[in-house]
């Protein structure tokens, strides 16, 4: 007797080009998200090595503020926070599609859910830049 | 009997990581890794950030800010190298190396803040 599933012919798979994200602006856009991640990691090394420095006293401390002042790391931190910012930007519009929040049986709109993001992020900002900038 | 997937304690922590890199991040990398090194804002100095990190606060704040991002990442990257460069056929290599790293990150972040004085 013949078995069936011998037969059973393996699904087709199209074969994707490896550059299919610059097809189009929308893919490109979902690429760049992603790859702000990369961006957020290598703040998080900057921060790592800072911690040791402030922690191993004012010479090494100096060193670390001399090594952010080089044109390389000042190129790659610019080229960081606009990643980030991007990441910042998508991820609060992200949460607005994300999150169903009904109100007497009605959706509220995105932008209610948006603009406290939005609130949350320069409270935040401001209250990070107050405590390093004050005297 | 299904085994239990991660997926979902996988994601949490992306997500917690992408709230956290979305409100802390730009302000950091703005004052620390542009404003101060270009002097358009006096930088704090280290006996001050010294003062500050001394905080039990600070170093949870820090350590957060450290660990959570890096599981964001790990994540990101996992996919982005999988959709994006369909190199799919080295998954588990990219799961050790993306997620392992947020291990090893988180540990370094904790070991530097623990050991403090």
């Amino acid at each position: 007797m013949i078995n069936p599933t011998e037969y059973v012919p393996k699904s087709y798979h199209a074969r994707v080009s490896t550059y299919w994200w610059l097809t189009r602006w929308v893919y490109l856009k979902f690429i760049l998200r992603e790859v702000s991640s990369v961006f957020v990691a290598w703040f998080v090394v900057v921060t790592l090595l800072q911690i040791r420095a402030v922690t191993s006293g004012p010479a090494d401390y100096g060193e670390f503020q001399r090594w952010l002042r080089s044109p390389l790391l000042l190129t790659l931190n610019a080229v960081s926070f606009f990643f980030v910012v991007f990441h910042a930007v998508t991820w609060f519009n992200l949460s607005a599609k994300a999150m169903v929040v009904r109100v007497g049986g009605k959706r509220l709109p995105g932008i209610a859910i948006a603009a406290p993001n939005y609130a949350a992020w320069a409270v935040a900002s401001g209250a990070v830049a107050w405590i390093l900038l004050r005297g | 009997m299904n085994k239990r997937s991660n997926e979902p304690f996988l994601w949490m922590l992306f997500s917690a990581g992408g709230v956290i890199s979305a409100l802390l991040l730009p302000i950091h990398i703005l004052l620390f890794g542009l404003a101060f090194p270009l002097g358009c804002l006096d930088a704090p100095s280290q006996e001050k950030l010294i003062h500050l990190i001394k905080h039990p606060i600070t170093r949870l704040y820090l350590f957060t800010l450290c660990s959570l991002p890096l599981f964001h990442w790990a994540h990101r990257f996992r996919f982005t190298l999988y959709d994006g460069l369909q190199i799919k056929h080295l998954n588990e290599l990219i799961n050790v190396f993306c997620y392992g790293g947020a291990v090893v990150g988180t540990a370094l972040a904790a070991y530097l803040l623990w050991n403090i004085r």
